[in-house]
């Protein structure tokens, strides 16, 4: 595939998580922060991303498999990745964090149970997603490309 | 010189228990050409600056430990000029920081901000009535951080003041010396009657800060200042 048609689907591929809801614009403010002196600024933030997300879900699932679970512990792990996903621009994350600490709140261990699963729903979508949006700039940038610079506005 | 020149020579120590947040913030400051340095909690935060911190007898109990001491010595050695703290963290949340800043004398001028990820009306009224000078909610953008700027400034000038005085009176004496080359004596003599001094340096004495001095002068001769002394006398 020539460069050129290589840019064109990452721009089509951002712009299509983007209108599916997986990033919103804070995503952008990340790749603004990204210059020559920090080339890989995005992917450190998002590889931190998902080494914190990965640990906070199975914190999670062990908290939630107690016999008497404390939701204080809950509450305060969904917190977390709330502020995570939303500092990364994980919209879809981030909306099932608020809809888990509902349930959390209310003490609903089934509610709970349900948001969990969603949770790790949206994040492994999220996860390959980003993962696929990465690889595309990799190959863009291997073939002696320039990664194409996103004018969406939010 | 552009904004970022002088930008630059600002420290700022950025507060939050998340990596992820600590990387984007320390990020965004850098881009906006702050000096950062980023710690994970309230406590090392105060260790940064300097202020001894054991549970129980801070007060009472003088530090131990000479890389946590009190001293203005250290605080001094790495000049913070604003501290960026998350609100929600365990142990020191941003709001104890933030008091345990603004009740300490040697660091109550350091402007604070706080971030926090929730818009809580109660939450933030209690940090802006605790002296904190914003609340910003995160994640914190790059057009948040022009809010910054004003404090540093603000707080710069409030601690310098006493400097600028002295300032302003070595460069008064800068004004009325003559140009370096001449020998120290010569100098002095010059000084001495002010008429003899070349046409260019009695234009200078023109400048704000030298008709600041003539007043001064004026006020302190005996003539003048009898009336005024004793005026602020009564009212005291």
């Amino acid at each position: 595939m020539e460069v050129g048609q290589m840019q064109r689907s990452l721009v089509d591929y951002t712009k299509s998580l983007f209108l599916e809801g997986v990033l919103d614009g804070q995503f952008l403010q990340l790749q603004q922060l990204q210059d020559e002196t920090n080339p890989d600024f995005v992917a450190e933030v998002v590889s931190l991303f998902f080494e914190d997300s990965q640990r906070l879900l199975n914190d999670l699932t062990r908290t939630l498999d107690q016999p008497n679970v404390d939701f204080k512990i809950v509450d305060a792990h969904v917190h977390q990745l709330k502020g995570s996903s939303s500092s990364i621009g994980a919209q879809r994350v981030k909306n099932s964090c608020i809809a888990f600490r509902n349930s959390c709140e209310a003490q609903n261990i089934e509610g709970c149970m349900r948001c969990l699963q969603q949770v790790k729903q949206e994040y492994f979508l999220a996860k390959n997603k980003l993962e696929t949006l990465f690889r595309l700039e990799q190959q863009i940038v291997a073939a002696g490309g320039s990664i194409p610079i996103m004018e969406l506005s939010f | 010189m552009g904004m970022a020149a002088a930008e630059s020579q600002f420290h700022v120590l950025a507060v939050d228990d998340s990596v992820i947040d600590r990387k984007l913030i320390e990020r965004l400051l850098k881009t906006s050409s702050y000096q950062v340095t980023t710690v994970d909690s309230g406590s090392k935060a105060l260790q940064f600056l300097g202020l001894y911190e054991e549970e129980g007898d801070q007060q009472t109990n003088p530090p131990q430990t000479p890389c946590v001491s009190p001293t203005n010595n250290h605080h001094q050695e790495v000049e913070v000029n604003l501290v960026i703290t998350d609100y929600c963290m365990p142990g020191m949340t941003g709001y104890d920081l933030l008091k345990k800043i603004k009740e300490s004398s040697s660091l109550r001028n350091i402007p604070v901000v706080i971030m926090s990820s929730e818009n809580v009306p109660s939450r933030i009224s209690r940090c802006l009535e605790e002296g904190a000078e914003e609340f910003f909610l995160k994640p914190v953008r790059l057009s948040d951080l022009n809010r910054l700027k004003p404090h540093i400034m603000k707080t710069k000038i409030k601690g310098q003041q006493n400097l600028e005085k002295l300032e302003e009176e070595s460069e008064e004496t800068q004004f009325q010396s003559p140009p370096p080359t001449l020998p120290l004596q010569e100098q002095q003599q010059l000084q001495q009657p002010p008429q003899s001094q070349p046409q260019q340096q009695q234009q200078e004495q023109q400048t704000p800060s030298n008709n600041k001095r003539k007043a001064m002068e004026e006020g302190l001769s005996p003539d003048r200042t009898r009336p005024r002394y004793n005026g602020i006398a009564t009212l005291v």
